[in-house]
């Protein structure tokens, strides 16, 4: 059976601590090891965090909504936020041998998650998909 | 979710311990300690000792201002020393592999150690 569960909070870091305390019990049911689960939380952490640097530019009065559904054997984590569409083309995670301070959150998504889409077709914003199958 | 900042000075330089989350909410928190600590520390200043058995969360933000403290300890000829990891940052250092850029040690004693 498919269950999903919606999630609504401002574009400010301090409700990232909300989707994070959302989405971990969320998971664990789902079936996800304790520490995949910290993994998956930290994934979806930094893909917020990214929204509201690059796709709000650090505006806190905006929203990012997440929708998690669990379909038997697969977890999907949709994001959505009504900034700046990023270049997705640009999208890449850094080279984790250069030893400096940054840009290792898509790297820790693209770790984490088996698939990764960016839907920038809507009129404003982007739907970022973050999908895990249970092994 | 706050962080807690304990700064002690220590007979090599300074103790810090971190409690709470670390996250894009909190880093410059932790990032304004470590400066204070450079500051305090601008000659002397052995090690950098940071407790971090009591972090409950850290994101790339965290390890970005744990990087920015390990350049800025080699520039003044210091050693920054991490012991006691929560499972939570064993968790983010082995996902970033880490784990062989910082000096990584079980207790405080061990990180005192040759120091």
């Amino acid at each position: 059976m498919t269950e999903t569960i919606t999630l609504t909070v401002p574009s400010h870091p301090k409700y990232l601590y909300v989707i994070r305390s959302a989405l971990y019990p969320i998971v664990i049911e789902a079936g996800f090891l304790k520490k995949e689960s910290g993994q998956i939380v930290l994934a979806v952490d930094e893909a917020c965090s990214n929204i509201i640097k690059y796709a709000y530019e650090g505006d806190h009065t905006k929203t990012i909504t997440m929708n998690v559904r669990m379909d038997p054997g697969k977890l999907t984590i949709e994001l959505k936020d009504s900034g700046r569409k990023p270049d997705v083309s640009k999208i890449v995670p850094r080279k984790l041998d250069e030893i400096r301070p940054g840009g290792l959150g898509t790297h820790f998504m693209a770790t984490v998650f088996d698939k990764i889409e960016y839907d920038t077709t809507n009129d404003a914003g982007t739907v970022l998909t973050l999908m895990k199958e249970k092994r | 979710m706050n962080v807690e900042i304990d700064t002690e000075k220590i007979d090599i330089g300074f103790l810090l311990k971190l409690k709470g989350d670390v996250d894009m909410n909190t880093s410059s928190e932790v990032r304004n300690a470590f400066a204070e600590v450079f500051r305090q520390g601008a000659t002397g200043m052995k090690a950098l000792l940071i407790n971090l058995s009591q972090v409950r969360y850290m994101d790339s933000s965290g390890i970005a201002t744990l990087v920015e403290a390990m350049q800025n300890c080699m520039k003044k000829g210091a050693r920054l020393r991490l012991f006691e990891l929560s499972p939570p940052v064993r968790n983010v250092f082995e996902l970033a592999r880490l784990a062989n850029v910082f000096e990584i040690y079980p207790t405080i004693n061990d990180a005192r150690t040759g120091l």
